[in-house]
């Protein structure tokens, strides 16, 4: 017994949002280092039986139960809404007021690390890109595409809560289109049978998959990890390439015409896809992530043969 | 059947290609990945589509000449400051083939190009394959980092869309490149293009025209309107190109303009001097 006391105890770690794809992947490879609590408004399935979990929103009073409850040494802010099809000031009131609480909870509450999981969208895709963007360049997502502005609002707002509180640790991971077993719009794109592209344009794309974004995020909780780190996969690729080795039949389209359809589809509610979104398959947004690797000691397992292969069809999540 | 319509057409242009000079070119080392791409999108394979009209360009319309191709150093980073002249940017085309096919061995230039190329449809696509880069000041560094050859037209809009009458006269230029040449110890090749300001000579340009058209310029030549789509077509001039002696450069990138002016200007005298001897030992403007 003596013995046992004097082993330190399990680090606790609070996972915001933990019924998602991604928040259910971290929390399986986070359950065996670390004790992990979780909270989400969604009903959490298919999760270790040693994860604890509070169905709440996390806006709510009750959050603050589980900080008061037990000492935490870190939180991993997953719980981001990307939802073009609800209502904006829901939206935006969910993710900005939502992480505005985590980060006062964790301020008052004295919690060592914060990690956050922004995205490179937030630089968004420019014909006057550099091709690989640091992580000072400055966040243009917002430019054309409305949806993406609460996301860089978040992300200022934790580079702004990074300068206040500097003795909280504040890591703020900005990867690029994440696949693998996630439902978010890329790994959709690339799932479709016949996807339509822009005729003319085909620029290089950064994929990652998701299991070394939980890498990414396990390193982060390092003591002494602070900062903001882009995340990239396997190198570049065109967009036309990936399509080929997954075996899909692009139907190229001019950009008018393409782009005439899908807001007649939006507005139809027959597709999800905001019409912005379309720079994506037009100019490049690609991240440098050269700080990821040297001080976050970062590096992707996955090449892109294996990320192609969970994209393959009788591959779904 | 399309596959085979494809391979057989590919096999067709790369039979114009001088086959030493396409066993260099498939064999290039720019950095690919192991998929063929580099970073930047260049797909060494993909100047088979680019190379054969370029060369066709060369050897029969432009018929041109080069001289002192020589100084462009065989390897390590270097950029190569052009004059820039013509209307249209085929004096950038014209070094970029003269480095592949005349230099042994050849070196694959990569060109800056302007920020709005991306945003054109094709276009944006076809320059990323063979190679060109979108001008900013990262990119040009990690292209010297990764040991490239840069070509830069430090005159810009300035040089190429400039009327007749100021025909050889060199614009102003930007210090840009010399900032970047002293932060990375990059070598400079001076470069002057002698004909190409004769291949479409402007007599006036409509800047109030080119602004509805959302074009840098709209010039106008004595064939171009008014001999419709034909009268654009570039004058079959013959081109010269000097390259003169490298110019190596010392000193603090980020002092006052006035001080990295002065490095510019030497070079600037540079091309104009090239450009001098070239318009002296031209014989005509067309031989």
């Amino acid at each position: 017994m003596k013995q046992r006391s004097r082993r330190p105890r399990k680090e606790r770690v609070l996972i915001t949002g933990i019924g998602g794809n991604l928040g259910r992947a971290v929390a399986r490879r986070l359950h065996r280092r670390f004790e992990v609590v979780g909270i989400d408004r969604r009903s959490v399935r298919h999760m270790p039986k040693d994860v604890d979990i509070e169905q709440v929103d996390i806006r709510r009073r009750r959050v603050e139960d589980v900080f008061r409850r037990q000492r935490l040494d870190a939180v991993v802010h997953l719980n981001i809404m990307h939802d073009p099809r609800s209502r904006q000031d829901e939206h935006h009131q969910f993710n900005i007021v939502g992480t505005q609480k985590i980060f006062e909870l964790c301020a008052e509450h004295r919690v060592p690390k914060v990690v956050v999981l922004s995205s490179a969208d937030v630089y968004g895709p420019d014909p006057r890109n550099d091709q690989f963007l640091k992580e000072d360049a400055a966040l243009m997502g917002g430019q054309k595409f409305e949806a993406i502005r609460d996301l860089i609002a978040l992300d200022m707002f934790c580079n702004t809560f990074f300068w206040r509180h500097p003795e909280i640790e504040t890591v703020i991971l900005r990867p690029v289109h994440i696949v693998g077993r996630v439902n978010n719009a890329p790994s959709r794109y690339l799932r479709l049978e016949r996807p339509p592209t822009i005729m003319g344009f085909d620029p290089m794309v950064q994929l990652i998959h998701v299991e070394d974004v939980v890498s990414a995020i396990e390193k982060a909780l390092t003591p002494g990890i602070r900062g903001v780190f882009n995340l990239a996969g396997p190198s570049p690729v065109p967009l036309s390439f990936i399509l080929e080795r997954l075996g899909r039949e692009p139907r190229p389209m001019p950009e008018p015409l393409l782009k005439m359809m899908l807001s007649t589809a939006w507005s139809l509610k027959i597709s999800d896809w905001p019409v912005p979104e379309l720079d994506h398959i037009k100019y490049v947004c690609m991240v440098d992530d050269s700080l990821a690797r040297n001080q976050l000691g970062f590096a992707p397992s996955h090449d892109l043969e294996s990320i192609l292969h969970e994209l393959r069809p009788g591959q779904r999540p | 059947m399309l596959q085979k319509v494809k391979e057989q057409v590919d096999g067709a242009l790369i039979e114009t290609i001088r086959q030493d000079v396409w066993e260099r070119i498939r064999t290039m080392d720019a950095g690919q990945n192991g998929y063929g791409y580099d970073p930047f999108g260049f797909e060494p394979e993909f100047l088979k589509y680019v190379a054969p009209p370029a060369i066709a360009l060369y050897r029969h319309y432009f018929r041109v000449e080069t001289f002192g191709i020589e100084n462009i150093p065989e390897s390590g980073p270097v950029l190569l400051v052009a004059n820039h002249t013509g209307q249209i940017p085929l004096d950038g085309m014209m070094i970029a083939t003269a480095a592949l096919i005349d230099r042994t061995p050849p070196r694959m230039v990569r060109s800056m190009v302007e920020r709005w190329v991306p945003s054109l449809p094709f276009i944006s696509k076809i320059f990323a394959r063979a190679g060109q880069v979108v001008g900013t000041r990262e990119n040009a560094r990690i292209l010297l980092r990764r040991g490239g050859c840069i070509l830069v037209f430090p005159e810009g809009q300035r040089g190429i869309n400039k009327t007749y009458d100021k025909a050889y006269q060199l614009q102003e230029f930007g210090l840009g490149f010399m900032r970047l040449a002293l932060a990375t110890g990059t070598p400079i090749v001076p470069v002057s293009v002698v004909g190409a300001e004769e291949q479409m000579p402007t007599i006036y340009d409509v800047k109030s025209l080119a602004k509805l058209l959302g074009m840098p310029a709209f010039p106008i030549t004595p064939t171009w309107p008014l001999l419709g789509p034909l009268g654009a077509l570039p004058l079959p001039v013959k081109y010269r190109i000097y390259f003169g002696e490298p110019l190596r450069f010392e000193g603090d990138p980020d002092e006052e303009d006035r001080v990295v002016g002065g490095h510019v200007e030497r070079v600037r005298e540079a091309i104009s001097q090239m450009i001098e001897r070239g318009l002296e030992e031209r014989r005509g403007v067309f031989f």
